[in-house]
């Protein structure tokens, strides 16, 4: 099978004072469109594991393999064109531009690879909105949606240039309990459909009970992981 | 490129009050600016208008012992042909003094060639009244005040090589110098030549310049190409002091534009960088998303374009405005402007791209900031 996302050996330590190790040899490889969860108590080290997987932040020792390529040897601007082109974020923090509509928040990524905004990509960004049941406030600025409408807004942002693996960092953080059941059959639904990989951030067991796979992060070292 | 540049209008839109505040503050820089600058212009051109305008520029005269120029025909022939000239024409000056209704006055003699002259001191012009007629002479103002005179009336004239004669004053003259008003006694060339008893002969042949600070250039150029004998003065050479003053106006001039350009410079710098802190977390977000650095960046030098170009518009526009304001308060008795609007649009365009490379170069360091900063810091801050 397939690796959408490979860490090998991975090792995180914090410089300061009193330098932090956060990660210890991280060894973990996520197969081609399937559904992770990594849980893992607060200070754990997952949310530092996730942005490591994301390029966002660099391993202190180890790699990070993407759809079969090392990270190691990029350039910062050949790491910000592969998270364009092949990571989705969501955040605990919607994180949308004030400044933009929905529909253009939803529509930046494709922007940022090329300035070319054809009627197709404003169909999909049309089409993925709807499957969020956004369609009635594709046009409100941003700032005035409600905070599930902004994380919707956030995911269909994430899936526009139709990346091979979404990461989610406590995607439902700031939602509650019913919008986070419905913003979790979304993210399924889009799995099946668009057979994206998803590695999703949660605390909340119940939330990674829905996931293929689960992985325990404890004190900086895998302590479970579970298929399902 | 157009991403960045959409982000920093709608950075500028989604804040409009301090876009506004920005923008105007470079405005009224720039604006004091142009007002200062075409001030100083308009003070200089007047000075330079009223103090060498009506003159000659450069001035051939001999060194010959009796001071006139041989073959000046052909001389002036010469010089008259020179297509870079705006106006050329021979002379003959002598001092003398005028016995006329018991008062004793020395003058100076000035035979013209017309209309040639009127090119250089725009005699038709200055007369006040009556008019020039061969055989009769023109005098200044303060001497037919002094003497009492009026056109029609008869001077008695002595030249200095003794020689005694009446002449009939066709006009009165004002041309704007109170020395010369009260000296110059004006006819055509040959009148002088038989009031002199100089037969055919001048004393100087006068040139003028269509740009007066390139005289002292001229002058030397012309002096590799004449006799000897003959001497080339220019009048950069002769008003040595208002030059310095010029100098000085210019100096003190630029001094206060850089100024207020260093102060529009910091001004922008500091919103800025408040700027980029107030955007930082959408800046991380975009990195997150894979905007590269230098598109990062160019977000925040598009904004100093941006503002930059509307400061500068804003600015000419203010300036303008005080400096044609200033030309209707402060006026002479009789209504002229105190100073002279003077418009370079160069100098217009050259403060607008001022305003504009002050606000690129103000937005150096916050882009640089911009450019370096890490989603990380963003997104674990939240």
């Amino acid at each position: 099978m397939v690796n959408a996302l490979e860490l090998k050996h991975v090792d995180k330590v914090y410089d300061g004072p009193v330098p932090t190790q956060v990660l210890f040899d991280i060894n973990l490889a996520f197969a081609e469109n399937s559904f992770n969860a990594i849980i893992g108590s607060s200070g754990s080290g997952k949310s530092t594991l996730l942005n490591i997987m994301g390029t966002l932040d660099r391993a202190t020792k180890g790699e990070v393999w993407v759809n079969s390529q090392s990270t190691a040897k990029l350039s910062r601007d050949g790491l910000a064109e592969l998270r364009n082109q092949t990571i989705g974020f969501v955040f605990q923090f919607h994180f949308l531009l004030p400044e933009f509509t929905a529909l253009e928040n939803v529509l930046l990524p494709h922007r940022i690879g090329t300035s070319i905004i054809s009627k197709e990509i404003v169909d999909r960004a049309h089409d993925i909105m709807e499957l969020m049941g956004l369609s009635k406030v594709k046009n409100n600025p941003s700032a005035r949606m409600s905070g599930g409408q902004q994380q919707r807004t956030a995911i269909a942002r994430a899936l526009i240039n139709q990346p091979s693996i979404i990461l989610a960092d406590e995607p439902t953080g700031n939602l509650d309990s019913e919008t986070t059941e419905t913003t979790y059959e979304l993210l399924r639904k889009i799995h099946q459909e668009l057979n994206t990989t998803f590695i999703i951030i949660t605390h909340d067991r119940r939330v990674a009970e829905k996931a293929d796979r689960i992985v325990e992060i404890r004190d900086g070292k895998i302590a479970l992981d579970m298929y399902r | 490129m157009r991403l960045a540049l959409a982000i920093a209008s709608r950075f500028l839109l989604s804040s409009k009050s301090q876009s506004v505040l920005i923008a105007l503050g470079i405005g009224v820089g720039i604006g004091v600016q142009v007002f200062i600058g075409s001030l100083i212009t308009g003070l200089q051109v007047s000075l330079i208008d009223t103090t060498i305008g009506n003159s000659a520029h450069i001035t051939i005269t001999s060194r010959n012992a009796d001071r006139t120029i041989d073959d000046w025909q052909e001389l002036y022939a010469r010089v008259s042909q020179n297509p870079k000239y705006a106006a050329t024409s021979a002379t003959l000056t002598r001092p003398g003094f005028t016995v006329t209704n018991n008062q004793f006055e020395t003058i100076l003699i000035r035979g013209f060639q017309l209309p040639q002259a009127d090119g250089i001191y725009n005699l038709s012009q200055a007369l006040i009244a009556g008019e020039f007629r061969s055989g009769e002479v023109v005098i200044g103002r303060e001497l037919a005040t002094e003497l009492n005179i009026e056109p029609g009336d008869e001077i008695t004239i002595l030249t200095g090589a003794g020689q005694r004669s009446q002449a009939v004053v066709s006009g009165l003259i004002d041309l704007k110098v109170a020395a010369i008003n009260r000296s110059w006694v004006l006819m055509d060339l040959s009148t002088a030549q038989e009031l002199l008893k100089i037969e055919n002969l001048v004393t100087a042949i006068e040139i003028q310049l269509p740009d007066v600070f390139t005289a002292r250039e001229e002058a030397e150029r012309l002096k590799t190409e004449l006799d000897e004998y003959l001497r080339v003065e220019n009048w950069k050479d002769q008003n040595e002091q208002l030059l310095t003053g010029l100098q000085g106006q210019s100096t003190s001039s630029l001094m206060i534009q850089i100024f207020v350009i260093i102060a529009i410079s910091l001004g922008i710098t500091s919103v800025l960088a408040i700027t980029v802190m107030q955007k930082s977390r959408q800046i991380g977000i975009l990195k997150a998303m894979g905007i590269k650095d230098r598109q990062a960046s160019l977000i925040f030098l598009f904004q100093g374009l941006m503002l930059g170009i509307l400061g500068g518009i804003l600015g000419i526009a203010i300036g303008l405005g005080l400096a044609f304001s200033f030309t209707k308060f402060a006026v002479n008795p009789d209504g002229s402007p105190l100073v002279p609007l003077v418009i370079v649009p160069t100098f217009l365009i050259g403060s607008g791209l001022v305003a504009i490379a002050a606000s690129i170069l103000a937005s150096l360091a916050p882009a640089r900031r911009s450019q370096k900063l890490d989603p990380m810091e963003v997104i674990r801050n939240g």
